[in-house]
């Protein structure tokens, strides 16, 4: 049973590796890719399903004994995000079959694609903090391909910055795990939470905790860390920005959630007021920046940016609800994104480009697609009855709960904004007649039309989804965050009954 | 000798930073292999200087008998120098393809994503014309070419 941990990694391998073979056989590449990441959700599914009965699950690669092996670690946070890593996989590998063109194609984007998934939920299962490194090299080495494929002017620039930036966050985080081992002796996740308490120099604990704490807020692009995405996430074509959008950033979200509840918890009145004060900012900073923008995906990018501030939120909050919050938070964020994104994508199929300014007309054009933006649009804002209001209540109680007045009013304040923004794309892109007086013909339902109208609509149906069985789902995200808030059965689990 | 190594790794990421602070992307490239370098040193130097006390053990034994270098910082620094080395030949592609697109070097004038309006590039600040770095063919600034070539 443990051997399921492994197909989420070696399945999208092999898938790639097969697609690079074979890279001007587009079909059998599509078909390739379509497998990897079907196969990641499945087995996502299953991992919920095994964990949620019998506790985390724990696979020691190469029967390597815990403390001394890589362990990969499957606890009900790392099986839902996996599940939902597989579920954004599919969306985009299908939406790119009529999004990519072929000269992209040809240039192994599937495969890319594919490296990134895997790097993408390694990083969710590894169990050990070294290899944490490696998948997020694996990640961005995807993602820096990605972003740079196709060579356009833009693309290059902002590769550029995306590329330095991610660079040097990754060796603060080296740094940070060389500090760690030196002071520890251990880089297991599990055995690290058990030595870390008794290590005897508490400051530089807390100095390595404040190293962590930048490199992962540079990937989860946390105040005042963020500049590089907006920078960089709307160059490439929409659906790059999507897959980006929904998996990227939360990477490093979940990598602060695992570390700062596992590992550094010795001082929680310090490091996490710090995290919940970072949290507040980067909410509004990012809505502002949002406010200010007038090209669709740049206003997207700001509004990832805002949305991270709630997640991380969650954590720093650092109660059982507030982290569930923020698991629940998460998976929500990642569809409406990713949606938000496709849909941009569809978009960009028919308009010149993605300025505010000459785009309109979308709704007298197909007014079903209006509610298609729609849909994940209020749910960012959090508008009752979309998941994203569920996820938005679950944190304010949490932090009303504890008193937290502070990030409350942030918190508001964010929501209102973010309604605001999401309004002025609806009256710009849909309500506004078109300024270019044309007709907009959008994308059949054919076969072609098909790809880019499934995802998108499968997604809009997944917020209401959740927003109305959001019992049995808080209820999921509720018992991770358990997990996540009492770490010692993720600890007897990978080390064994006997610590 | 770790007071050594603190100093040279101190300097090397010092001199790294000063690098990457720089305009042209060529020297933010080499910040970068000298982070990765400094990075490599400071994990070797932190994980314990041992001397002449290879990680072998005896034959006919099953655990080494006299106290041994810890072998664990030396494959994490392996990792992390083939991780670095892929990574630094990709973004020296990527300067060069950026100079073939962008026809610029000069970070200051790669601010096409950042703005909040597209940018004429003709309105950015003037051309980096510090001493070093005028460039002895090109003595007058040309117009700088818009869009891919």
């Amino acid at each position: 049973m443990a051997n399921l941990l492994i197909l989420p990694i070696i399945l999208p391998f092999f898938a790639a590796a097969l697609g690079l073979l074979w890279r001007t056989q587009r079909r059998l590449q599509r078909l390739l890719s379509l497998l990897g990441a079907a196969g990641i959700f499945a087995t996502g599914i299953a991992l919920i399903s095994v964990v949620r009965q019998s506790g985390p699950l724990v696979l020691a690669v190469g029967g390597w004994p815990a403390p001394f092996g890589i362990t990969l670690v499957a606890d009900l946070l790392s099986a839902i995000l996996v599940t939902l890593t597989g579920g954004i996989g599919l969306a985009v590998v299908v939406f790119s079959f009529s999004a990519i063109d072929a000269q992209r194609e040809r240039f192994a984007y599937f495969p890319l694609l594919l490296i990134l998934l895997m790097g993408v939920c390694g990083a969710f299962l590894t169990g050990d903090i070294f290899n944490l490194y490696v998948w997020f090299e694996v990640l961005l080495i995807a993602s820096f391909v990605l972003l740079a494929l196709g060579s356009e002017r833009a693309q290059m620039e902002g590769a550029i910055k995306y590329v330095t930036i991610n660079l040097i966050s990754s060796m603060l985080f080296l740094v940070a795990v060389g500090l760690l081992y030196a002071e520890a002796g251990t880089l297991n996740m599990a055995d690290l939470s058990q030595v870390i308490p008794q290590a005897p120099n508490p400051g530089l604990i807390a100095a390595i905790a404040a190293l962590f704490l930048v490199a992962f807020g540079i990937k989860a692009a946390m105040f005042p860390l963020y500049f590089w995405l907006p920078a960089a996430y709307h160059t490439p074509p929409p659906v790059v920005s999507a897959v980006f959008a929904g998996l990227l950033t939360k990477v490093g979200v979940y990598a602060l959630l695992r570390m700062f509840t596992l590992v550094f918890v010795g001082d929680v009145g310090y490091t996490h007021a710090i995290i919940l004060t970072l949290a507040g900012v980067t909410m509004v900073v990012g809505v502002l920046g949002a406010l200010a923008q007038s090209e669709l995906r740049r206003i997207l990018s700001f509004l990832i940016v805002s949305h991270i501030g709630f997640a991380v939120m969650g954590l720093g909050l650092y109660t059982p609800a507030g982290l569930s919050g923020a698991v629940f938070y998460i998976v929500e964020d990642m569809i409406v994104l990713t949606g938000l994104f496709l849909v941009a994508g569809i978009i960009d199929q028919v308009a010149p480009d993605d300025d505010l300014r000459n785009l309109g007309g979308f709704y007298a054009a197909a007014p079903l697609f209006g509610l298609l933006f729609l849909l994940p649009a209020l749910s960012l804002a959090g508008v009752p009855p979309l998941s994203g209001f569920f996820a938005k209540l679950a944190l304010l109680r949490a932090s009303v709960a504890i008193g937290q007045y502070g990030i409350v009013a942030a918190a508001i304040c964010t929501s209102v904004l973010t309604l605001l923004a999401v309004t002025r794309m609806w009256s710009e892109v849909f309500w506004k007649p078109n300024p270019r007086q044309e007709a907009i013909v959008l994308p059949r339902f054919g076969a072609q039309g098909l790809a880019l109208w499934l995802p998108v609509i499968v997604l809009a149906g997944l917020v209401v989804v959740l927003g109305l069985a959001v019992g049995p789902a808080f209820g999921l995200a509720s018992a991770a965050g358990q997990q996540l808030f009492d770490p010692s059965v993720y600890v007897r689990a990978v080390l064994g009954a006997g610590q | 000798m770790q007071v050594v190594l603190a100093f040279l790794i101190g300097g090397l990421f010092a001199i790294a930073i000063y690098l990457m602070l720089r305009r042209t992307v060529a020297r933010v490239i080499i910040g970068l292999a000298l982070l990765t370098n400094a990075t490599n040193l400071l994990i070797f130097t932190v994980g314990g200087l041992t001397r002449a006390a290879p990680p072998l053990i005896p034959e006919g034994q099953d655990r080494p008998t006299t106290p041994i270098a810890d072998s664990m910082p030396q494959s994490l620094i392996l990792t992390a120098i083939v991780i670095g080395f892929g990574v630094l030949a990709f973004m020296m592609v990527l300067a060069f393809r950026t100079t073939q697109v962008v026809v610029e070097d000069d970070t200051d004038r790669m601010q096409a994503t950042d703005a909040l309006v597209p940018v004429e590039m003709t309105d950015l600040a003037e051309p980096y014309d510090e001493e070093e770095e005028s460039h002895p063919h090109d003595p007058v600034p040309t117009p700088r070419a818009q869009g891919a070539t």
